[in-house]
């Protein structure tokens, strides 16, 4: 910690001096300019027409990429240009230079193994690799403790942590959990922890009135971990068994509010709860970002699952391929959309259909 | 974080230092290296490959500089490259003749609309306009609420009611007028580009308020989805530019790039914490050697020349290049950094710095540990600090609340970095003048730098016009200061 304060400082301090002559030297003149070139198509987007499973709600995004997949899964040889096709489409999922170069590479020399030439083949092999490489998982959500959910005669609350950067939808996620569990017949406590956002704590009030749940609350500003903490005392004097904790948004940058994190999950189970659950909530319009965030939150709390929202956009989210792979932290959940119910468990095998479809 | 491009660049240049042009299989070579590069920061395949042929045709057969060895010459090109695909003609505000100005938010659930509504309330404020924010976000449980709230810390009204987006957009100008307010900024809900419905629920809007900028809310971590976004919103509205918002993370923000390739319009302002004063006009080329994971060395230099006071830091450099720097200096250099924000932003702009001192969990809190230890010692001991023996590092532990083991941490580490420094200036070239010299490059004959330029532009010291993003700022200096941060 003291070596990289004073480099630092150092290189600071060089920087300060140095800023004198660097402010001049942007002068130099630029070469010429480059006119910008309008790149793309024109085509406009497919009509969207809400109907709540995955597999339908993922369909509407299929028409953008079928097209050009048609030249990967088509008719004809495989030759050169297919694997590049291939790869290309794949980075276009967001799953990634290094994890799409990687699933090419196993798929080609698997298709050279069994012989295959076919492009429609090929399309099976694909899907099987992908499918593999997301499977295995367990998605279940726990709620299970070790000990047994009671003691001295009080309920020991099973704790849901939230978390996520800003946007990503982790109020949404708790309202449509909190409802799926509660139209199960499971009793739910929620925990206002953002207490940061304006308004926040007011936008998952409304949502536990759509789900006729229970929320506690906290002041504007008030510690997090506090909020949590009542809420679990709450649920175990009243026998709830669930505590849904909502946390604000952080960039995973941000080391102070990493920390309070950290803190917030501590005193989760300082008193009668445990956490069973930690969920990372991850925007399927996220790119390579993605990854960075799963490991950093992953390290301050112990990641268990990721909630993939917004994948009725057109966002495909495939750098979630990577998280499985290099964090072993499986998708438990997919946001469809804004409705209560859009909200259903993560399937593998419609998940890599709506990439390739 | 990756090895980052000038790294990957200079293994590649490293046999071809004697030639005069770059050939075709140089580049190749680096075009790949680029193209992998702008994956990995989001940019959109198709812009990518666009992008790529236009370096190109750029780099084949460009005579190679003086100054720059070719490994920066090729950096210098992408970056001048991407600067101008991200900049471009800058966003002119002009106001409505007839006020209220009328500005239109737009863009994807999450996006930061709502925050950026009152962000740029408050910008529009500092420009001495009396902005009305109109909650037009009628989808989202509690979103008025959110602007109320915001609207409240600002001090400006916020005007909303429970109807239909479109009557409140349209109630909204009654009210600017009734009120005689002039900008009136519209926020509206969060859409998905291919949610049929909505999105032509929002040109309902737009044509209801008739607004004279629509700008679009892009986060900087979206990924290839960017594309499609941007031009589905483009062909509904026609935008007028892009507000960039969630920079203070480390993405890449390559999205941005995409955005502006496919809507052609400028990105007009950027958000970069979540704090209302966090935002402010785009800086086209500091994307650029973000997107490239060369660090943002510009703002960092912005923040120094605000925070230091350049005698001072002067001498301070000198001092450190000559191993004569005390824990004084030091201490009154850590003053001026605090200034500068948060340590943890600062490292992680700095180029070239080693992996652990990126990642290392820095929070301001470290800072005031290591002041609390230099300020239990003497004068004497921060001017010499040899002097300390034991007793003197326990009754400093106590004065700090520190244990004796992290004072002589704290000592050795600080007096290896003055060994290391001094080595530094010992190797430093006849080349660079004295002034230069200090900037402490490392001896190897690298056609570095721009000691060329100094010269004349010493004399030049004008500040270069801040927020007139009109011609792009050229980050030449960035190659060069990265090699020497590099050293460290």
């Amino acid at each position: 910690m003291f070596l990289t304060i004073i480099i630092a400082i150092a290189a600071l301090i060089i920087i300060g001096f140095s800023a004198y002559f660097i402010v001049q030297a942007r002068r130099i003149e630029r070469g010429e300019e480059l006119q910008l070139e309008e790149s793309g198509s024109t085509t406009t987007p497919e009509p969207a027409v809400a109907a709540p499973s995955f597999r339908d709600r993922l369909g509407k995004t299929r028409a953008a990429l079928s097209g050009y997949l048609g030249s990967v899964f088509g008719r004809g040889d495989i030759n050169d240009e297919t694997w590049q096709h291939l790869q290309d489409a794949l980075i276009r999922a967001d799953v990634g230079v290094g994890t799409s170069a990687d699933i090419v590479a196993t798929v080609r020399s698997k298709a050279a193994a069994d012989g295959v030439t076919d492009k429609t083949e090929l399309a099976g092999l694909v899907k099987t690799e992908i499918v593999s490489r997301l499977k295995g998982f367990d998605r279940s959500m726990s709620t299970a403790r070790e000990d047994s959910a009671t003691e001295n005669g009080k309920t020991k609350p099973a704790v849901w942590l939230f978390v996520g950067v800003n946007g990503v939808g982790k109020t949404t996620t708790i309202g449509k959990l909190a409802h799926r569990e509660a139209s199960a017949g499971r009793s739910v406590v929620l925990a206002a922890g953002d207490t940061f956002r304006a308004a926040a704590v007011e936008q998952l009030s409304v949502w536990s009135e759509r789900s006729g749940v229970e929320i506690v609350k906290g002041s504007s500003g008030a510690d997090p971990s506090s909020v949590v903490f009542d809420a679990v005392e709450h649920a175990a004097a009243r026998a709830v068994p669930l505590v849904m904790a909502d946390t604000a948004g952080r960039l995973q940058t941000k080391t102070n509010l990493m920390e309070e994190l950290r803190k917030v999950r501590r005193v989760a189970e300082k008193g009668a709860g445990t956490v069973t659950e930690t969920l990372l909530v991850i925007d399927a319009t996220t790119g390579q970002n993605a990854l960075s965030q799963a490991r950093q939150f992953g390290e301050a709390v112990d990641v268990s699952g990721v909630v993939l929202t917004k994948l009725d956009g057109s966002a495909k989210g495939g750098i979630v391929i990577a998280i499985h792979a290099e964090l072993g932290v499986p998708v438990k959940f997919v946001g469809l959309g804004e409705g209560i119910t859009d909200l259903v468990e993560f399937d593998p095998h419609e998940f890599v259909a709506a990439l390739f479809e | 974080m990756f090895e980052t491009l000038s790294d990957r660049f200079e293994r590649i240049f490293q046999g071809i230092r004697g030639r005069g042009k770059l050939n075709q299989a140089d580049i190749d070579a680096t075009l790949a290296e680029i193209r992998l590069a702008l994956l990995e920061a989001d940019v959109n395949l198709d812009v990518v490959e666009s992008l790529t042929q236009r370096i190109r045709n750029r780099a084949l057969g460009q005579e190679l500089s003086k100054a720059l060895n070719p490994s920066q010459q090729v950096v210098k090109i992408v970056l001048d490259e991407l600067t101008v695909s991200l900049g471009g003609e800058a966003m002119k505000l002009t106001y409505a003749s007839k006020p209220p100005t009328v500005v239109l938010l737009a863009g994807l659930q999450g996006s930061g609309k709502t925050t950026n509504a009152a962000k740029l309330a408050q910008w529009f404020k500092k420009q001495g306009r009396h902005p009305l924010l109109v909650g037009a976000d009628l989808q989202r449980p509690a979103a008025v609420e959110q602007l109320r709230t915001l609207g409240e810390q600002i001090d400006v009204p916020v005007f909303s009611e429970t109807s239909r987006p479109t009557k409140v957009a349209k109630k909204a100008l009654k009210e600017a007028a009734r009120t005689a307010r002039d900008v009136v900024i519209v926020d509206t809900a969060g859409r998905l580009a291919i949610d049929q419905t909505l999105m032509a629920e929002i040109a309902n809007i737009s044509s209801a308020v008739n607004p004279h900028y629509t700008l679009l809310v892009v986060d900087a971590m979206t990924g290839q989805d960017a594309v499609t976004m941007a031009r589905a919103f483009d062909q509904t509205l026609a935008l007028d530019g892009v507000i960039l918002t969630k920079l203070d993370g480390d993405a890449r923000g390559g999205a941005a790039l995409s955005v502006k390739e496919v809507v052609g319009k400028p990105i007009a302002f950027a958000s970069t914490g979540e704090k209302i004063e966090d935002f402010d006009t785009f800086y086209p080329d500091r994307l650029a050697s973000r997107i490239l994971g060369m660090g943002d060395v510009e703002t960092l230099i912005e923040k120094a020349e605000e925070a230091f006071e350049q005698e001072q830091a002067e001498k301070a450099a000198e001092r450190l290049l000559e191993g004569t720097f005390t824990l004084e200096d030091f201490l009154e250099q850590m003053q001026q950094i605090k200034k500068m924000g948060p340590l943890g932003n600062l490292v992680g702009m700095m180029p070239g710095l080693p992996k652990e001192a990126r990642n290392a969990e820095l929070d301001d809190s470290h800072l005031a540990r290591v002041e609390g230890i230099i300020r239990s010692m003497t004068p004497a001991e921060r001017a010499q600090p040899d002097v300390i023996n034991g007793s003197r590092r326990l009754r400093i532990a106590n004065g700090s609340g520190v244990q004796p083991t992290e004072v002589k941490q704290l000592l050795d580490q600080f007096s290896q970095m003055r060994q290391m420094m001094k080595q530094f200036s010992g190797m430093g070239s006849k080349k660079f003048n004295p002034k230069a010299r200090s900037k402490g490059k490392k001896g190897k004959q690298r056609r570095g730098g721009r000691v060329t330029h100094n010269d004349s532009a010493r004399s030049t010291a004008s500040n270069p016009a801040k927020g007139s993003a009109k011609p792009p700022k050229v980050p030449l200096a960035l190659p060069g200061l990265e090699d020497r941060l590099r050293g460290f």
